[in-house]
């Protein structure tokens, strides 16, 4: 899943990592929007072997968008705010 | 007296503000980080917000929202970030998390405003990344200025189907095809009625006339076979029409929803008794017009008490804090409350005709495929549900959807059924032929949504 940024798009940049890799990400990004606009394509695998999985209420209700922050354990990518730094890891 | 009202949308401020108007200084929670709700959910800092190009139609009651809540937070026990995960109606306490730290909180009355969020019928294909809900579709966009993709589909029934598909079509995504399961003629039926409903009814004629001319694929009366994909993504949805001809088209992201449901889990921990509202085809918590349920001390406003939409849920939300302040012995004036209430029953009349416009397709969820995944939190497929219930009938006492959850963990997931719910119940329903009012609701349980386990232990 790619996120496409349609407007609102020159907002400062931020710089964290997902699974060591830079990313680039903008103020006011949540974790998802950061990782799925930069072309991560998921956000965790399924723990029943069906297929990766990126998130699908964008509203904190149905947990499918859980990512590890370091240093904050496991947070909805769609609930958190992404800042500058964070080392995420998928699922 | 210690009131605690939790949400901040539309019910919530109008709530507060008839609290602190009596002079009341409430507890205000929401799990969000700032007010607004749903429909006039605003950015995070950094983005901009300009309401015209956020909000669009909505931009003055969206303004005019804002503008209350604000005003409001500083006269009132202010709580963003704050989820509330539990509520002991016996100890008349609220559990609340806010940044890993958990409160108790005691109250004399609490207005629950939990607001709703989509209806969703599993298709096969429905947990490729890039499948979203409508309203996570309208969430990307409105708070955080991005698509769900590039070439999107927007499939389902409602008025968000037709608004969302606008809001992107206007944003500059390219809109693959509109897909209603509604046929045309169910919504013409409608239409007399929804004239009650006065500008609601005309800008969703405006959004569905504003996509046709500019040329967008538009189907309506369609049984959805497939999200098409990889774990790369969606690659496109193919349908089938009334006529029985199977369409496809090529996509990369699909937002899908079939109307609204409440959030209801606090009233339900609350003890507040569930009724099956047949022409919302939801669950909903018992209350009176006014927002009171049998349980004292408790009052339900807004879409989480049934979907009513943001007019109805700044009307109710003011009419519950009348109800509750009423009930406490403060003076409250009458002109008001008849106001609200002759408000209240009009805005029921043009709902009446909504839902009949866009009917739940309950026989799409009743027949999906056994191999079509129900439960996306375990993975389990609508056919495992089924041979369930069977073997439950044939041997044991009428089976319900707490029992087969039991048996099969539908719904046991991480998202407590909030997703999968409806749709079970329709399988159920079917596979034991009875009608979906009988075989029950999933109840809820503490805490609505996951915690760190210690917050949990601590208050058990
Ligand atoms: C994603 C989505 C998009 C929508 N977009 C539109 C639209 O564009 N136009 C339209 O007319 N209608 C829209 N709706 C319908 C919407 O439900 C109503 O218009 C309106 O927002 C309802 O107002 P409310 O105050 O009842 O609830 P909401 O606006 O949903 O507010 C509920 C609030 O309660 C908070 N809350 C819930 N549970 C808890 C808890 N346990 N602890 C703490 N806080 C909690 C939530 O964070 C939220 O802020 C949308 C609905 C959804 C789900
Ligand atoms: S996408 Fe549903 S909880 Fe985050």
């Amino acid at each position: 899943m790619k996120l496409v940024r349609l407007r609102d798009d020159a907002r400062p940049r931020i710089a964290l990592t997902l699974e060591g890799a830079r990313i680039e990400a903008q103020q006011g990004d949540t974790l998802l929007t950061a990782l799925l606009a930069a072309g991560a394509g998921y956000l965790r695998e399924s723990e029943f072997e069906d297929g990766p999985r990126a998130g699908f209420c964008l509203m904190g209700a149905c947990q499918d968008c859980w990512v590890t922050v370091v240093g904050r354990g496991r947070v909805r990518a769609c609930a958190t705010l992404a800042e500058p730094g964070m080392e995420v890891s998928r699922g | 007296m210690r009131v605690a009202v939790v949400g901040a949308g539309p019910a919530g401020v109008r709530a507060v503000e008839a609290l602190v108007a009596a002079g009341l200084t409430p507890v205000w929670i929401d799990e969000a980080p700032d007010g607004g709700g749903r429909i006039y959910q605003r950015p995070p800092p950094g983005l901009l917000r300009d309401p015209g190009k956020l909000y669009g139609f909505e931009a003055g009651p969206a303004t005019a929202l804002h503008a209350a809540l604000d005003a409001l937070k500083p006269r009132t026990d202010w709580r963003p970030e704050t989820l509330v995960w539990h509520l002991r109606p016996g100890a008349q306490r609220l559990s609340t998390l806010h940044r890993g730290r958990q409160a108790e909180l005691a109250y004399d009355a609490a207005i629950l405003c939990t607001g709703a969020m989509d209806r969703v019928i599993p298709i096969p294909g429905w947990t490729w990344p890039g499948v979203t809900t409508l309203g996570a579709a309208q969430i990307a966009l409105k708070t955080q200025g991005c698509g769900i993709g590039r070439r999107v589909v927007f499939l389902g029934t409602g008025p968000l189907l037709w608004l969302v598909a606008y809001q992107y079509a206007k944003a500059g995504a390219q809109v693959a095809a509109v897909l209603d399961t509604t046929p045309f003629a169910t919504k013409a039926m409608a239409a007399p009625g929804l004239l009650r409903g006065g500008t609601t009814f005309a800008k969703g004629l405006y959004y569905t006339a504003w996509l046709r001319a500019r040329g967008v694929r538009i189907a309506e009366g369609i049984t959805p076979l497939a999200i098409e994909g990889t774990a790369h993504g969606v690659t496109g949805v193919a349908w089938r029409d009334s006529a029985g001809r199977t369409h496809h088209v090529d996509c990369d992201a699909t937002g899908m929803g079939w109307g609204l449901k409440p959030e209801a889990q606090l009233a339900d921990l609350a003890a507040v008794p569930f009724r099956f509202d047949a022409q919302q085809h939801n669950w909903v918590p018992q209350r009176d017009a006014a927002g009171r349920t049998p349980v004292p001390g408790i009052y339900l406003a807004g879409d989480g008490a049934g979907i009513g939409g943001a007019e109805v849920a700044e009307i109710a939300g003011a009419r519950a804090a009348l109800a509750l302040l009423e009930d406490s012995g403060h003076r409250v004036d009458a002109a008001q409350v008849t106001r609200l209430d002759a408000r209240l029953a009009r805005q029921a009349r043009f709902r009446t005709a909504l839902e009949r416009a866009f009917p739940f397709p309950a026989a799409l969820a009743r027949a999906m495929a056994d191999d079509t995944i129900l439960c996306r939190c375990e993975g389990l497929r609508a056919g495992e549900l089924r041979a369930a219930a069977r073997a439950e009938a044939a041997t044991g006492p009428a089976p319900e959807v707490n029992r087969a959850k039991a048996f099969t963990r539908v719904g046991m997931g991480r998202c407590q059924g909030r997703i999968c719910g409806a749709a079970a119940a329709e399988i159920l329903a079917a596979e034991l032929g009875r009608d979906v009012a009988e075989v029950g609701r999933l109840r809820g349980q503490p805490p609505v949504k996951p915690i760190p386990i210690a917050p949990a232990a601590e208050a058990a």
